[in-house]
C-alpha cells in the first residue's frame, strides 16, 4: 500500500461529507453512528504507520509524490517521520473520543457537527503529513474553517467573539508566513519542497525576519505568552468536543510548526533567537501557571493550564539537545491525552449542572466516587506526577534545562509547584468537602459511555507514564538527525 | 479588403447581429413573450461561444488594418465573458420580472456590454479600445438607469455617468499625448516606438499619468473610486451583478493591452503609480467595507479592495505577474458572481435582501445555500481550500519575484482586515438566528447555476492547475 497516509487524510474527509449529507436533524441518529463508523475507519486507516514504520531512519516514510500545480512548482507531496507519525496517530484517536464525546451533548444541527469534526481530522492529519510547503499550509488553513465553526455554532453565550479573535489571530501569523514561503521558493531556485528548504542558505537577516514570521504564525496556535489570549476565550465557550481538539490537537500543530519549519529550516536565527523563545516559554510556565491558580472557571483553569505546558514544549525544542526534544515531543502526546481527558471530564459535570464555576460544586465524590476516582488520576498526571505520563515529558525537559543552565531549570521546575497547587487545589474544591449545591445532590455517576472514554484514556495516561520507550523509541532517529540539522549554520 | 479579412472578428458580428435581431423582435412581440429574448440571449452567448472555440487561435492575429487583435489572450478572455453575462442573465431572470424590469431593454443592453467588452479585449489600437469601452460605459449607464421610478438608481446612473465620463476624457487626453510622443495610435507601433527611448520624455509621463489616471476610474482603484459604492448600492442587485463581473475581466484586458503591451518600456514609470493606487485601494477598501451595513456597499468596497490586490500583479510587469493578475481577475469575476447572484436568490418581489442581516440564520433556513455562500466568502478572503487563496498567492508570488517584499507583506496584512468583514458574513449565516422564516424558493435553474459556481470555488480550490495552466498560455501565447 502506498497510500496510506493519502487514506488517512481523505478518509476522515469523506466520511464528514457523508455525514453532511445526512442533513437535518431528522438522521441525528443516522449521523452519528456514520461519523463514528468513519472516525474508526480513520483510525485504523492509520495503524498500518505505525506497524509499518521503521524507527532505525530519519529518512521520510510512507511517502507519495506527484505534481499538483505544476504552473507554481507545487507537489502534493507527504511523508512522515519519527516526529509526525506519533501526531497522526494521536489525532485520529482523539477524533474518536470526540465523536463518542458528543453523542448525547449535540443535539442541535448533529451531522454539521460530526462532519466538522471529522473534516478538521483530516485536514489535521494532512498538515502533519505535507512535505510541501503551500500543501502544509492549504491544511493549516482550512483546518481553522470547521474549527471557526465549531466555536461559533456550539459555544457558549460568547462564542462569536473568541470565533473572530482565534480566526484572526492565527491568520495573521499564517498570512506572514506565507509571504516567507514564497521568499524561500525564490531563495530554494524555485522549490516549495519542505525538505529543500532545509538545505537552503540564507542570510542572517533574511533568517530572523522569517524567524519572527514564523513564530508568529506558530506561537499563535501553540499559543505563546503573550500572544495566547485567544485561547482562553475559545476554549470557555467551545463546547466540550471542540475544547479537546483544541487543546489536544490543534496546540500541537503550532509546535509541529517549529520542528518541521523554524529549527531545520532557519538554524542560525534559532540559535540566535533562542533566548527569545527561552523567555516566552519560561514566562509562560511560571505566569500563566500563577495566572492558572486564580481562575474561577473551570474550563479556563485547564486552558491557562494548557498553555504552560505548552510552553515546557518550546522549551524543550530550545535546549538543542536530544533530551529536550524528545521531552517536548513526550510532553506534546501526553498533554494531549491529559488536557483531552481534563476537557471531558468538565464536560461530564457541565453536561449534569451547566455549570463550569468550580465554587458550584463540591463533594462530587459522594454521588460519583467512579468519576472522583479518574478525575483524580488526570488531575495527578496534569500536575505531573511520576508514574503518568505528564512526569516524563517534564522530566526530560527539566534535565535537558539544567545541562543549559541551572535558572532556566529552575524557573521551569516551578511548574511542578504550580501545576500541583492549581490543579489539586480545583480537585480539592470540586470533589471533595460537603455538598453545597442542592442540585448536586441529584448527580448520578458517569455512564458506561463516559467511562470507556475516560477509561481509555487513563490506560493511556498510565501506559505512558510507566513504560515510555515506545514513543521515544519512534522518535529518536529523526529527533537526533534534526538536532545535527540545527547544528549546521545555513549562512551563506 | 476581403470579406475573409473581417474573420478573426466573426464572434463580435454576430453579436451584433443577434442584438440588432433581439432589438426588433422583442419589439414586435406583447408581455406574453418577453422569455424570447431571455433565450435568444442565451443562444446568442452559446453561439458567439462556439464561433470563438472554433476560431482559437494558438499566435497573435492582426486584423482590420492592425485595430483588431485575435490572439489566445482575447479568445480566453471572451470565453468568460460569454460565461459570466450568461450566469449574470440566469440569476437575474425572477429578480427582474418581479421589479417589471424584464423586458428586451435589459437584454439587449447586456448584450451591448458584452460586444464593448469583447472589442475592449480584442483591441490592439487606442481607437478600438476607446470604442469598446464607450459602448460598454454607455450601456452600463442606461441599465443602471432602467428603473427609472427609483431615485437611488437614478442618483447612482447619473453618478456613474458623469465620473464615467470625465475618466474617459482623461483616457482621451493621456491617448493624445502619447500620440504626440510617438505618432501613433496602434498599440504595437507606440510599442516599437518607444523602444529606445525618447527626447519627449515629460509629454510622455503626462500621458502615462492621464491613462492611468483614466484606468483607475474605470477600474475603481483608490483615488478614483468615488463612484463604486454609490453604483453598486443603487442600481438595481440584477445590474449591480453585471458591472461587479465582467466588466472586471474587460478591464483587466483593457489594462493589459495598454500598459502590458503599449506602454510595456516604460514600466519603471506606470509601476510606482500602480504600486499607491494598489496599497491605497487596499487599505480604503478594506477598512471601510468593515463600516457598511448594506451588503452590497460592503461588496463595492470589497471590490475596491480586490481590484487593488489584482493590479499588484500587473505592476510585477511580468509574464508571470500577468497571469496570475489574469488568474486574480477571473477568480474575482467568479466569486464575484456568486456573492451577487445570492443577494438575488434571496430576494423576492418587494424584498431586496441585501442589508448584511438579512442572511442571519441562512444556515437554518437554507442550509446547502449557506453553505454555497460560506464558500464564497472564504475564497474572497484568501483562505485555502478555496480558489480565492491561489489567486492571492500567484499575485503574492509575482510580486515578490519581483523583490516588493515589503508590499506582499503589506498586501497580507490588508486581506486580515479583509478577512474580517467576510467572516462576518460566515457569523451572520451560522452562528445568529434568522428574524425572517420566509421559505427561500429561488427557481431550479438558478439554484443549479449558484451550485456549480460555489462548487466551482472548492472543486478549483482543490485542482487549480487547469486555470492557472490557461492563464499562464494565454499569456505566454500572447506576448
Amino acid at each position: 500500500m502506498d497510500s496510506i497516509l493519502s487514506l488517512v487524510i481523505w478518509v476522515p474527509i469523506l466520511a464528514g461529507v457523508v455525514v453532511l449529507a445526512t442533513g437535518s436533524d431528522k438522521n441525528a441518529v443516522l449521523a452519528r453512528w456514520l461519523a463514528l463508523a468513519g472516525s474508526l475507519t480513520g483510525l485504523l486507516v492509520a495503524i498500518p504507520l505505525l506497524t509499518g514504520f521503521d524507527t532505525t531512519t530519519s529518512a521520510m516514510q510512507f511517502v507519495e509524490k506527484s505534481a499538483w500545480i505544476p504552473a507554481l512548482n507545487i507537489h502534493y507531496h507527504l511523508g512522515v517521520d519519527g516526529i509526525s507519525m506519533p501526531l497522526i496517530l494521536l489525532n485520529s484517536f482523539i477524533t474518536v473520543l470526540v465523536v463518542i464525546a458528543g453523542w448525547q451533548v449535540i443535539q442541535d444541527k448533529v451531522a454539521q457537527y460530526m462532519a466538522a469534526f471529522l473534516i478538521m481530522s483530516g485536514l489535521i492529519n494532512g498538515v502533519f503529513a505535507a512535505l510541501d510547503g503551500i500543501l502544509f499550509y492549504v491544511f493549516f488553513e482550512g483546518m481553522l474553517i470547521p474549527l471557526y465553526l465549531i466555536v461559533g455554532v456550539w459555544g457558549g453565550p460568547n462564542r462569536v467573539y473568541a470565533a473572530f479573535k482565534f480566526f484572526l489571530y492565527t491568520l495573521a501569523g499564517s498570512l506572514l508566513m506565507l509571504v516567507s514561503m514564497i521568499y524561500l521558493y525564490f531563495q530554494s531556485g524555485g522549490s516549495f519542497d519542505i525538505q529543500t528548504w532545509h538545505a537552503t542558505t540564507l542570510g542572517m537577516t533574511a533568517q530572523t525576519l522569517m524567524f519572527f514570521a514564523f513564530l508568529l504564525a506558530f506561537g499563535v496556535k501553540v499559543p505563546m505568552w503573550p500572544v495566547h489570549t485567544w485561547l482562553p476565550d475559545a476554549h470557555v465557550e467551545a463546547p466540550t468536543g471542540g475544547s479537546v481538539v483544541l487543546a489536544a490537537i490543534t496546540l500541537k500543530v503550532g509546535a509541529y510548526g517549529f520542528l518541521r519549519f523554524i529549527l531545520p529550516i532557519l538554524p542560525d536565527a534559532s540559535h540566535e533567537l533562542a533566548w527569545f523563545v527561552i523567555a516566552l516559554s519560561l514566562i509562560a510556565v511560571a505566569y500563566i501557571g500563577l495566572v492558572a491558580l486564580a481562575q474561577s472557571d473551570m474550563k479556563k483553569l485547564i486552558a491557562y493550564s494548557s498553555i504552560a505546558h505548552m510552553g515546557f514544549v518550546t522549551l524543550g525544542f530550545f535546549m538543542f539537545s536530544p533530551l529536550g526534544l524528545e521531552g517536548g515531543l513526550v510532553q506534546m502526546i501526553s498533554h494531549g491525552f491529559v488536557s483531552a481527558a481534563l476537557f471531558l471530564c468538565i464536560g461530564v459535570m457541565y453536561d449534569r449542572l451547566h455549570s463550569r464555576q468550580i465554587k458550584d460544586y463540591g463533594g462530587l465524590v459522594n454521588r460519583m466516587p467512579v468519576f472522583a476516582a479518574l478525575f483524580m488520576l488526570f488531575a495527578m498526571a496534569n500536575a505531573g506526577l511520576p508514574a503518568t505520563s505528564g512526569f516524563v515529558g517534564e522530566f526530560m525537559v527539566i534535565m535537558a534545562a539544567t545541562q543549559v543552565n541551572f535558572w532556566f531549570a529552575f524557573v521551569a521546575a516551578s511548574t511542578l509547584i504550580l501545576g500541583a497547587a492549581y490543579t489539586l487545589w480545583m480537585y480539592k474544591r470540586v470533589v471533595f468537602g460537603q455538598i453545597t449545591n442542592p442540585h448536586a445532590e441529584e448527580l448520578t455517576d458517569i455512564n458506561a459511555r463516559e467511562t470507556l472514554l475516560l477509561g481509555v484514556l487513563a490506560v493511556c495516561v498510565l501506559g505512558m507514564g510507566l513504560y515510555p520507550k515506545p514513543f521515544t523509541d519512534v522518535m529518536h532517529v529523526s529527533v537526533v538527525d534534526l538536532l545535527a540539522h540545527v547544528a549546521q549554520s545555513k549562512l551563506p | 479588403m476581403s470579406l475573409s479579412a473581417f474573420l478573426p472578428a466573426l464572434p463580435e458580428i454576430f453579436v451584433l447581429v443577434m442584438v440588432s435581431l433581439i432589438l426588433v423582435i422583442d419589439a414586435a412581440v406583447d408581455d406574453s413573450k418577453r422569455y424570447l429574448a431571455y433565450v435568444l440571449s442565451l443562444a446568442t452567448l452559446a453561439g458567439a461561444a462556439f464561433l470563438t472555440v472554433r476560431d482559437l487561435s494558438t499566435m497573435p492575429v492582426l486584423a482590420l488594418n492592425g485595430l483588431f487583435i485575435d490572439d489566445p489572450l482575447s479568445d480566453v478572455l471572451k470565453l468568460f465573458l460569454y460565461l459570466t453575462v450568461a450566469v449574470v442573465l440566469v440569476y437575474s431572470r425572477d429578480y427582474l420580472r418581479a421589479r417589471g424590469l424584464y423586458k428586451g431593454e435589459f437584454f439587449v443592453l447586456a448584450l451591448f456590454a458584452l460586444l464593448g467588452m469583447m472589442v475592449m479585449v480584442s483591441a490592439s489600437h487606442f481607437l478600438t479600445l476607446y470604442l469598446g469601452l464607450e459602448l460598454l460605459s454607455l450601456s452600463l449607464y442606461a441599465m443602471v438607469a432602467l428603473q427609472r421610478d427609483s431615485s437611488i438608481a437614478t442618483e447612482a446612473a447619473m453618478k456613474y455617468f458623469v465620473l464615467g465620463a470625465l475618466a474617459s476624457g482623461m483616457l482621451l487626453y493621456g491617448m493624445s499625448m502619447v500620440y504626440g510622443v510617438t505618432g501613433s495610435l496602434a498599440l504595437g507601433d507606440i510599442a516599437i516606438a518607444l523602444q529606445d527611448g525618447t527626447d519627449l520624455r515629460i509629454p510622455l509621463v503626462f500621458g502615462i499619468v492621464f491613462i492611468v489616471a483614466g484606468l483607475a476610474f474605470k477600474l475603481g482603484a483608490v483615488p478614483f473610486h468615488m463612484w463604486v459604492p454609490d453604483v453598486y448600492h443603487g442600481a438595481p442587485t440584477a445590474m449591480t451583478l453585471f458591472i461587479g463581473s465582467a466588466p472586471k475581466i474587460a478591464a483587466f484586458a483593457f489594462v493589459i493591452r495598454i500598459l502590458g503591451q503599449g506602454l510595456e518600456s516604460q514600466v519603471t514609470e506606470w509601476r510606482d503609480m500602480l504600486i499607491i493606487l494598489a496599497v491605497l485601494s487596499m487599505v480604503l477598501g478594506n477598512f471601510a467595507a468593515i463600516a457598511q451595513s448594506n451588503l452590497k456597499r460592503m461588496f463595492a468596497y470589497s471590490t475596491i479592495s480586490h481590484m487593488g490586490f489584482m493590479l499588484l500583479g500587473i505592476l510585477a510587469g511580468t509574464q508571470n505577474g500577468y497571469g496570475s493578475a489574469m488568474f486574480y481577475v477571473l477568480v474575482y469575476a467568479l466569486m464575484s458572481l456568486g456573492g451577487f447572484g445570492m443577494i438575488l436568490l434571496l430576494s423576492r418581489a418587494g424584498f431586496e435582501a441585501d442589508q448584511l442581516d438579512d442572511f442571519k440564520g441562512l444556515n437554518r433556513r437554507s442550509p446547502w445555500l449557506a453553505f454555497l455562500m460560506l464558500l464564497l466568502m472564504f475564497s474572497m478572503a484568501g483562505v485555502p481550500p478555496t480558489v480565492g487563496f491561489y489567486a492571492k498567492l500567484s499575485v503574492l508570488q509575482a510580486v515578490v519575484e519581483l523583490g516588493y517584499v515589503w508590499l506582499a507583506v503589506a498586501a497580507v496584512l490588508f486581506s486580515l482586515v479583509g478577512a474580517f468583514y467576510y467572516l462576518r458574513i460566515v457569523k451572520l449565516m451560522y452562528f445568529d438566528a434568522p428574524h425572517d422564516t420566509t421559505p427561500i424558493a429561488p427557481s431550479a435553474d438558478a439554484r443549479l447555476i449558484m451550485s456549480a459556481n460555489g462548487l466551482a470555488v472548492l472543486a478549483l480550490g482543490i485542482l487549480p492547475q487547469p486555470l492557472m495552466a490557461i492563464c499562464v498560455h494565454a499569456i505566454g501565447a500572447s506576448f
